[in-house]
């Protein structure tokens, strides 16, 4: 249930080459060439467009403060819990010390963890978001990502709001052990609250969803919608070539695969997404 | 009893009793019936026997456990059914086009309490073990799972739950079909039941593929079965970047009944038979049965808001951070 479990760099097709989690980092007034097609452009234009390449329409990653700026009305958001910091419940030691790492990440990115929640309004209606973001290590979901991300939806249960998370994760963090297992079931049990009292949950998939973020909060939204082109899957690519010994699908575990399969609602570009959620919003709230 | 037949099968750290425990066989065999001696003679071994077999198991490190678990002669969720349970029937089948042979249930009778029960069931032996895909549930058996599980709650059953896989199936058809999916609406759906649930993690506990049956008010673990957020062998794979260092990724991850119950994620630890319970099936299901009537009377007492409430709670609690 981890990242590195996915063959990311593989290119089986040209048209499914999932790229998307490969570490970018764009300096201003440099410039970028498209993963995809091979455009080049200023790096300005890229993030004027959501970091979606204007040409091929391939999803650059976002990172939880672009994704914040791209989907909230300006100036009302509230972060919440943005003072939780992961532990090493384990002593957990790889070929480098869990706690070293959680610094180092910290540094480099300038995040406490792998997720950012707040509330905030689009279009003016209030809204729980929950923004996975991958650049902490892999968006792997440990005790602090499920924390938060429980403490969000209970709130949006208390105040009675509809929850939205962005999911952006190679699965549980195997650095804290059992309790990030656990953490898929802690973020579920808050999830069938809100459910309960038929209160609105929409996930948003992007790339990559995979393992134990898919096999909890991602696949519960009420509505579940995905960015064109993600990786979404339960189990790793190599892992089924390995067991099954044969060619897998060109498009196999990306978006429109599972929307062929019925796993998602909707598949929205990045650019359009706030118009998306808000019109959904919008249309949800005129029984009351 | 570990018979020269199966030795093939007999981890490395269990050959020293394999083969004493034949000395002994051989020994009886030989014997001289009524001959003090040597009647003397072979309690002493089989003392020394119990000894060895009580020191090795004393000191299993996580990854023989693993091993441990996965022998065949492991008795699976369909070899405790018929001794925990006073009657009890297979029901089949997801309703969605497929019936999972890897993971069972049906309904049964425990000490005059009507119940559902649910199992990840191994096969013995290859044959059966390509039959039941090696315990590795398809979404299927998930959907089956939960269709059983909304059963039960109808009809007021308790559920058993016994957990054994080494993860849900990873597969095309697996994909395809929702594995993800399937596990996560059975963890939101165990949290809305009202009735007690009670897992016991029999064997292995492979990951989601594990806790897709594993939300419960009691979770039991035999003494030395392991649960895992990734094989030990995955976990090297990626962290260490070389399989070989599954032995440190099992030393690390913290798997066995007792990091577990220190962490909170399991409430009992359930004692096996000397040799384990492959050792001693008979014994294992004695241990199992007596527990789980014990959990269920605990749980019995309280009402179905209770139930949830304290269900909520337990798996609220899990998790480590810091709050600055
Ligand atoms: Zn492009």
């Amino acid at each position: 249930m981890s990242l590195s479990n996915w063959p990311l760099k593989k290119a089986n097709s040209k048209a499914y080459n999932i790229k998307s989690t490969k570490q970018i980092t764009i300096p201003d007034g440099l410039w970028v060439k498209c993963f995809d097609c091979g455009l080049l452009m200023y790096s300005k234009v890229l993030k004027r467009n959501l970091k979606v390449c204007p040409q091929c329409s391939y999803h650059f990653q976002a990172s939880s403060n672009e994704r914040i700026d791209q989907l909230i009305d300006q100036g009302s958001w509230e972060p919440m819990d943005a003072h939780l910091i992961s532990t090493d419940p384990l002593g957990f030691k790889d070929q480098k010390l869990y706690s070293q790492r959680l610094k180092d990440t910290a540094v480099k990115t300038g995040l406490q963890d792998a997720v950012q929640t707040g509330v905030g309004r689009m279009d003016g209606q209030k809204v729980y978001l929950g923004i996975m973001d991958f650049r902490f290590m892999g968006g792997s979901m440990g005790s602090v990502v499920g924390e938060k991300l429980t403490r969000l939806v209970e709130k949006a249960t208390q105040e009675r709001l509809p929850a939205i998370i962005i999911c952006a994760s190679g699965g549980a963090r195997m650095q804290e052990g059992m309790l990030s297992l656990m953490q898929m079931a802690k973020i579920s049990s808050a999830l069938e609250m809100h459910k309960k009292e038929n209160l609105l949950y929409i996930s948003v998939l992007t790339s990559p969803t995979t393992g134990g973020v898919t096999a909890s909060f991602a696949m519960l939204g009420d509505l579940i919608i995905a960015e064109p082109k993600a990786l979404i899957a339960f189990a790793g690519r190599r892992v089924i070539e390995q067991t099954i010994k044969e060619d897998l699908p060109d498009n196999f575990q990306s978006s429109e695969y599972l929307f062929e399969h019925g796993f998602l609602d909707l598949i929205v570009p990045r650019t359009q997404l706030r118009s998306k959620l808000i019109q959904i919003l919008y249309l949800h709230t005129n029984n009351d | 009893m570990i018979t020269s037949n199966r030795k093939l099968t007999v981890p490395d750290f269990m050959r020293p009793v394999a083969e004493l425990e034949s000395q002994v066989t051989e020994l009886k065999r030989l014997a001289p019936k009524n001959d003090k001696v040597i009647e003397n003679k072979i309690n002493r071994f089989q003392d020394q026997l119990t000894k060895l077999q009580k020191k090795i198991f004393s000191s299993l490190t996580p990854l023989q456990r693993l091993n441990l678990v996965r022998q065949s002669e492991r008795p699976t969720t369909l070899d405790y059914i018929p001794n925990i349970l006073d009657e009890w029937i297979e029901l089949h089948g997801d309703r969605g086009g497929a019936d999972d042979p890897a993971l069972v249930g049906g309904i049964g009778k425990i000490d005059g309490h009507s119940i559902v029960f649910i199992g990840h069931q191994r096969g013995r032996g290859t044959k059966e073990n390509v039959a039941r895909n090696f315990g590795m549930p398809a979404p299927g058996g998930y959907r089956k799972a939960l269709r059983l599980m909304k059963h039960a709650n109808r009809f007021g059953m308790p559920i058993l739950t016994f957990i054994d896989t080494p993860g849900a199936w990873a597969g095309l058809k697996a994909e395809e079909l929702g594995q993800g999916e399937a596990i996560a609406v059975n963890l939101r759906e165990m949290f809305s039941f009202e009735v007690p649930i009670i897992c016991t993690i029999i064997g292995e506990g492979g990951s989601g593929g594990a806790l897709g049956i594993g939300i419960g008010d009691s979770i039991i673990m035999l003494e030395y079965a392991v649960y895992t957020v990734a094989t030990p062998e995955a976990c090297a794979a990626i962290l260490w970047k070389n399989s070989k260092e599954s032995l440190a990724a099992a030393e690390a991850l913290k798997i066995t009944s007792h990091d577990l119950k220190v962490m909170g994620i399991v409430d009992e630890i359930l004692t096996e038979p000397i040799g384990g319970a492959q050792a001693d099936h008979q014994s294992a299901s004695k241990y199992l049965r007596e527990e789980l009537i014990k959990q269920l009377n605990i749980l019995l007492r309280l009402n179905k808001s209770q139930l949830k409430t304290q269900r909520y709670e337990k798996f609220r609690k899990m998790g480590a951070f810091y709050e600055i």
